[in-house]
């Protein structure tokens, strides 16, 4: 097992006064031009956790020839789903892309899929977009857009495999609340890269969960921007790395704006020898971000000798005139004394790792808030387990 | 009727300093019924026995036999020896997060009996169990040891056992950190389950007071990994006046 853990450095870079770390996370270059981006080798701060050669078609600046499929839950009145042409696209995407595969995907999408919840629309059953890879290169670009004081929950499903680049737009007027739950349950031969980009309005709250279980690298870019005072954004995000599997999410939170609530948590279990896991979390509260309040956690499981979890908090404060500000990241192996205690109770081996991952996840999986994404994901973190049983006992 | 028999048992750890013998020859027969003390000075191995009986993996046996009802139980895994009817109340019970006590519960009764509690009368019998240790209804949702007190944890132990039904108990200093009022409320959870199921006891304690409420039937000091007197009840009174002093001087 390796672990890095960044922790510490970080801590004490954040709590050094005057010192300041190299580049804030704000200089970050962003773009709609591709050229604004090289190719990324690998030695990039961004990439430098990534399997870059895996994602290389992603780089590529040229049309994609395959696309998803795409199948809606019937739509509820005040709710649209349409085809917008590139350039409207590109001007209702609330922040240009992070990096270049997310630029490639923007520039070669031919438009994008615009979600609209129309102002003061409430809708309360989950609406869910499953998107099924059927192989191929796709570029996608998805925009979610709730007016004001709109309210939704939206569930994008992936499945089926595809060499798959996006931008996921989120714009959230005043007062607006969504619950978006991005699930990554892929053939195990996908690649996907995406970043999703949401700018929170006045007293809008979102709420974000990623799930990612499938697919051989998935790299999975969140971030979120304050545009107005009293708005909060829960992140959550649950994966489950097996061999072979590569699963990275990095987070940015932007506090720009006074009295806004963040909190990132993260949990991940890896099974299997060269599964990897990557998390990156950026926090940055500048100086006009007074009264702000976040909270950053990492957790990562390792259940099994040979698995890597990479995780690196990064806090920038540039006002002293906050509510709180604070990280976590941790990253054990699995308990054999909690093992132990299970099975001093008759519970066999595998049920007690059943119930100790389980229990692991139960907090994450009842914020989800939709029921029947719940339950499936037990069933999926069973299956899960069961998997990394048949690896235990072929060796 | 059962009988735990544990014949010349030599136990060793590994530690920074090398491999070290522990248990060096114990002897002791527990039957059905019957309450054995095992009290001894800090150190001399009581909970090493606990541990190595239970099947922890820290614990290498190297020589000697453990056997229930001619079982050897040294050849089974730590859930066997759980559903062959041995059960530890430890001393630090563990956190899991995330597992409800009563997820917990009804997960280890299904795997000791080997079939499902019936719905009905399994809820009835954990609320009556609840309800005999003074513990709240609440506990139930929470997670198993999580941001228990010491007390509570040592309650939760002695729930499971109550439920859980073994034939042998091997109780860890149970009373350790426990002030009178909760001692008195887990000595009587022991107390029930011995006159219910007639449960075998080893009662390791460093202290005598938990005597008072659970009365044994042998007492064995424990010094040096093996046990140095053995005696009847007034062996404990004797401690209580003397404390292990004159077993540490030979030592």
């Amino acid at each position: 097992m390796t672990v890095t853990d960044h922790t510490q450095a970080t801590a004490d870079t954040a709590h050094s006064h005057g010192v300041i770390p190299d580049k804030s996370r704000a200089d970050r270059i962003v773009s709609f031009d591709v050229d604004a981006f090289p190719v990324p080798t690998g030695r990039e701060e961004n990439w430098r956790f990534s399997p870059v050669r895996d994602l290389k078609t992603l780089f590529a600046d040229e049309a994609a020839e395959s696309h998803l499929e795409w199948a809606t839950s019937e739509l509820p009145a005040g709710v649209t789903l349409t085809e917008v042409a590139a350039d409207d696209a590109q001007a209702r995407t609330v922040r240009a892309p992070g990096d270049r595969a997310s630029a490639v995907a923007v520039k070669h999408a031919g438009g994008a899929m615009a979600l609209t919840v129309a102002a003061n629309t409430v809708v309360e059953e989950p609406i869910t977009i499953d998107l099924t890879g059927v192989g191929g290169e796709v570029r996608g670009h998805l925009l979610v857009e709730l007016g004001q004081s709109a309210e939704a929950t939206v569930v994008i499903r992936r499945t089926g495999t595809a060499h798959y680049s996006e931008l996921v737009s989120v714009d959230l007027q005043d007062n607006a609340g969504l619950n978006l739950v991005l699930l990554q349950q892929w053939d195990e031969d996908a690649i996907h890269a995406g970043e999703v980009v949401a700018r929170l309005g006045r007293d809008s709250r979102l709420r974000g969960t990623v799930v990612t279980l499938g697919g051989k690298v998935v790299r999975l870019n969140t971030s979120a921007a304050f545009a107005g005072e009293g708005a909060s954004v829960d992140l959550f995000g649950l994966y489950f790395a097996d061999s072979g599997q590569h699963q990275e999410h990095q987070l940015f939170v932007d506090h720009a704006v006074p009295k806004c609530t963040s909190r990132v948590t993260y949990k991940g279990a890896l099974a299997g020898k060269t599964a990897h896991s990557v998390w990156i979390g950026d926090v940055l509260i500048r100086a006009a971000a007074e009264g702000t309040d976040t909270y950053e956690l990492n957790r990562n499981l390792v259940l099994t000798d040979g698995a890597r979890a990479d995780s690196v908090p990064n806090l920038e404060i540039e006002t002293g005139e906050i509510e709180g500000a604070g990280h976590a990241s941790a990253t054990g192996r699995f308990d054999e004394e909690q093992m132990f205690y299970l099975r001093s109770r008759g519970i066999s081996e595998e049920q007690a790792r059943k119930l100790v991952v389980r229990g692991f996840f139960a907090d994450l999986i009842h914020e989800i808030g939709v029921p029947a994404v719940e339950e499936s994901l037990m069933r999926q973190i069973d299956l899960e387990i069961a998997h990394v049983e048949e690896e235990l006992g072929d060796e | 009727m059962s009988t735990l028999e544990i014949r010349n048992l030599h136990v060793t750890v590994e530690t920074p300093e090398g491999t070290k013998e522990i248990l060096k020859g114990v002897d002791l027969t527990i039957n059905s019924g019957e309450t054995h003390a095992i009290m001894g000075p800090n150190g001399s191995g009581k909970s090493t026995l606990a541990y190595s009986i239970a099947g922890h993996p820290k614990y290498e046996i190297t020589e000697g036999t453990v056997t229930l009802d001619g079982e050897d139980v040294l050849e089974m895994s730590v859930d066997e020896r759980a559903k062959a009817g041995l059960f530890l109340a430890m001393q630090y019970p563990v956190e899991v997060p995330g597992v409800s006590v009563s997820n917990f519960l009804r997960t280890a009764k299904t795997a000791i009996d080997g079939e499902a509690p019936k719905l009905r009368t399994w809820v009835k019998d954990v609320k009556v169990a609840m309800e005999n240790l003074r513990m709240d209804p609440a506990f139930g949702e929470r997670g198993v040891n999580e941001g228990f007190s010491g007390g509570e944890k040592k309650r939760h132990e002695i729930l499971q056992m109550e439920l859980l039904q073994p034939k042998i108990s091997i109780l860890d200093e149970t009373d350790s950190g426990l002030d009178v009022d909760a001692l008195r409320i887990v000595s009587e959870g022991v107390n029930r389950a011995k006159d219910n199921t007639g449960l075998g006891v080893m009662l390791i304690t460093h202290y005598t007071r938990i005597l008072r409420y659970i009365k044994p039937d042998y007492v064995h000091v424990f010094v040096n990994g093996r046990v140095a007197e053995e005696g009847g009840p007034e062996l404990a009174e004797r401690l209580e006046a003397e404390g292990y002093d004159r077993y540490l001087a030979d030592a």
